[in-house]
């Protein structure tokens, strides 16, 4: 176990260096140095730029070296935890991400528990009981589930509350919270209104899922030990919780990654919508003002997050299946 | 679902199995997907949505950028079948507008003194069909400029909503087949070194999909599609946005293809024909595309609504295409703030083609999936 845990966290540094790549490109993208496009920023609103801000600022991100002693120098801030500094808000990236990751992060993780809550006993229900009205009932909501993206059902949604309950859905908080500091009533406030922006986020995740663990179980449930464990006389209910459910489970933990990647990515689009402090709307402005190092720099974040998503996953898997574990190759 | 060959063989086949064995291949996949109904609703409703599209120009009553400066804000005109109990032909009533004093809204009240029909086939604003016919024939109106129709409503500019819809599906609607071929290229050609070959080509493809695939999709996309000029002409940004669309699409694809070429490798008839001294590229073009191209038309059937949604969203919070190109995404972004939308709800219309438009093409996936293979049972 222990020698699996360090090859797989040894694969994890390779992938962050590819991220980083990744992201460098993303922020050089833009035609143009963006210090230019800084400069040219600040003297439209009047602001005059002197001789010595610039070379600071050149100096700052390595500006006159090449492109790849650039990378380096930015690797090398990156690694000491800094991620440059944003133009539009004039404040180190780290700070703004920092406000913000925490709740993005509680999100996130609240609607992939509310996933699991939900898709696995929908999913164990619909196996055992295939065919029946409920099975179809289940299957055509997934279906739509599936179908129809978050952002455009929270739009419908809002418009729904807000014209039959008059009820304004775009604020996580209410008036008297909203410059308040953490407190259990800012908590208790907040989960009053969390739950349909983490319904909708959850929504595609969940009917996936649910899909998922109703054909793994349907397979296991066919297998001859389960038939076995018939013949030899034991209660129903032990039957099926005992194996079969335990291996229609495994799915639910390998694909966390792309459950997470998902929840994550859906996250930054509905709470653009519901207007939640996340890192979704930053990263929104961010790039409608193609402020290139705060928008490069949450990709990367956002990225690296699921990717370490996905090696919790794989560690979580093979200490439940022991297949992997021996290297002998899982599903 | 038809039945198979008797085991034993004592009885005499019926004739419809006689059918069933006779049959080609591509019968058999019609007659399963025939069978779901869901998937033909689905593909008849497509047909639809892609023929309104192609002729978005002649079925609209007026141009895409049209402005009615006095119907600004105006909400879906009310088309009357009867007047006074009696049945007519479907007219309209001229509009009077109002200043509310008091939420300072224009307020709209039908003058049913004048009546307006709804004539077909009128002459309207002139436009190019195709880009080559100029005519001036539109499919409905009441040819007077000065009472116009609006069947979803107008805009804050004054511009139909109906008219604007159909334009916006010409773009909403062909980004994702553009995108499609560019992922399905992409995907052909890894997916199909990677399970031809295998080994540490293999490998590399696989983990490059992984670490691809473990990407948040919207953050990226919005990133990526952040570095475009805003500055672009329409044609130019439609095409950089596709490839953005396309960068992480190919991946799912590309799996696909590997998983069957793997399949397919070990069978008999390849390794014959390898045997047989025939070259790679004409196993991989003879042999192996055609085993697998049922199941090729199902993914790229099933890719297609993602890049639908991924331009929708992206043009929606503004990153997408620009104004005043027209796509369901630009649309949509009148419906950003819960004012305007409880205001003027018609401005969420284009989220219900946007919705139509995927559901169909998942059905239209699953049937497909169900179809592809009809053989299996």
């Amino acid at each position: 176990m222990g020698a699996y845990i360090i090859r797989r966290l040894l694969m994890f540094i390779p992938m962050l260096l590819v991220l980083s790549v990744v992201s460098f490109v993303i922020i050089q993208l833009p035609p143009g140095d963006m210090l230019t496009t800084y400069i040219t920023q600040l003297k439209r609103s009047g602001v005059d730029v002197s001789e010595a801000e610039v070379a600071r600022l050149t100096q700052m991100y390595g500006l006159d070296l090449p492109l790849h002693m650039q990378y380096i120098k930015w690797f090398g801030n990156l690694l000491r935890g800094n991620l440059g500094y944003s133009f539009m808000w004039q404040r180190p990236v780290t700070e703004i991400v920092a406000e913000r990751l925490p709740l993005t992060i509680f999100v996130s993780l609240l609607t992939t528990v509310f996933v699991w809550a939900v898709a696995l006993p929908i999913g164990i229900y619909s196996a055992l009981h295939q065919y029946s009205v409920f099975d179809y009932v289940f299957t055509f909501i997934g279906f739509l589930g599936l179908s129809i993206p978050g952002f455009l059902l929270a739009l419908v949604l809002i418009w729904f509350f807000y014209s039959r309950f008059g009820l304004n859905m775009t604020s996580l908080f209410s008036p008297e919270f909203l410059n308040a500091s953490w407190s259990l009533a800012k908590v208790l406030d907040m989960m009053k209104q969390i739950w349909l922006p983490m319904i909708i986020i959850g929504m595609s995740g969940t009917a996936g899922l649910i899909r998922t663990v109703r054909g793994n179980l349907l397979d296991e449930l066919r297998k001859q030990y389960v038939v076995t464990a018939r013949a030899k006389g034991l209660p129903e209910r032990r039957v099926i919780f005992k194996y079969p459910v335990r291996m229609a489970i495994n799915p639910l933990i390998s694909t966390i990654g792309w459950t997470l990647a998902s929840i994550v990515s859906g996250e930054a689009l509905v709470s653009i919508i519901f207007n939640i402090q996340t890192i979704g709307p930053v990263l929104l402005q961010a790039t409608l003002s193609q402020d290139m190092y705060l928008a490069g720099s949450i990709t990367m974040l956002l990225s690296a997050l699921t990717v370490f998503g996905t090696l919790v996953s794989d560690i979580l898997l093979a200490w439940v299946d022991p297949r992997i574990r021996f290297g002998r190759g899982g599903n | 679902m038809l039945a198979k060959a008797n085991p034993k063989g004592a009885e005499p086949v019926s004739t419809a199995d006689d059918k069933f064995y006779a049959a080609s291949e591509r019968q058999l996949i019609w007659w399963r997907f025939r069978k779901h109904k869901p998937a033909v609703i689905g593909g008849i409703v497509l047909i639809l949505l892609y023929t309104v599209a192609i002729f978005c120009q002649f079925l609209s009553p007026y141009g895409p950028t049209n402005r009615f400066p006095d119907y600004q804000n105006v909400s879906p005109t009310k088309i009357h079948f009867s007047e006074g109990g009696k049945l007519h032909r479907p007219f309209v009533y001229a509009q009077k507008r109002e200043l509310d004093m008091e939420t300072f809204q224009y307020v709209f009240t039908e003058d049913t003194s004048k009546k307006y029909p709804i004539y077909f086939f009128v002459r309207g604003e002139k436009y190019k069909l195709f880009g080559l016919l100029e005519t001036d024939l539109h499919f409905f109106g009441t040819g007077d400029p000065k009472v116009p129709v609006f069947l979803f409503g107008a805009d804050s500019l004054g511009r139909d909503l109906f008219t604007r819809t159909l334009y916006g599906s010409r773009i909403s609607l062909s980004i994702g087949l553009v995108g499609v071929f560019i992922s399905f290229a992409l995907g052909l050609f890894f997916g199909g070194i990677s399970g031809y070959y295998g080994g540490v080509v293999d490998e590399v493809i696989q983990r490059v999909i992984d670490f691809l695939i473990s990407i948040p999709t919207y953050p990226l996309w919005m990133t990526l599609s952040a570095a475009l000029p805003r500055d672009w002409p329409v044609v130019k940004s439609y095409f950089a946005i596709t490839v953005v669309l396309s960068l992480l699409g190919w991946c799912g694809l590309a799996r696909v293809v590997r998983g069957k070429l793997l399949a397919l490798r070990e069978e008999d008839f390849v390794v014959a024909a390898r045997l047989a001294g025939a070259s790679e590229f004409r196993i991989i073009r003879r042999h192996l595309l055609p085993s697998f191209a049922s199941h090729i038309v199902v993914s790229i059937t099933l890719s297609i609504p993602g890049m639908i949604l991924g331009e929708t969203a992206l043009s929606f919070l503004g990153l997408g295409m620009q104004p005043p190109a027209v796509s369901w995404g630009t649309l949509l972004q009148d419906a950003q703030t819960i004012t305007s939308v409880a205001l003027y709800p018609w401005r969420l219309i284009p989220c219900i083609f946007v919705m139509v438009a995927v559901l169909s093409f998942n059905f239209l996936g699953d049937g497909l999936r169900d179809a592809a293979d009809p053989y299996s049972v």
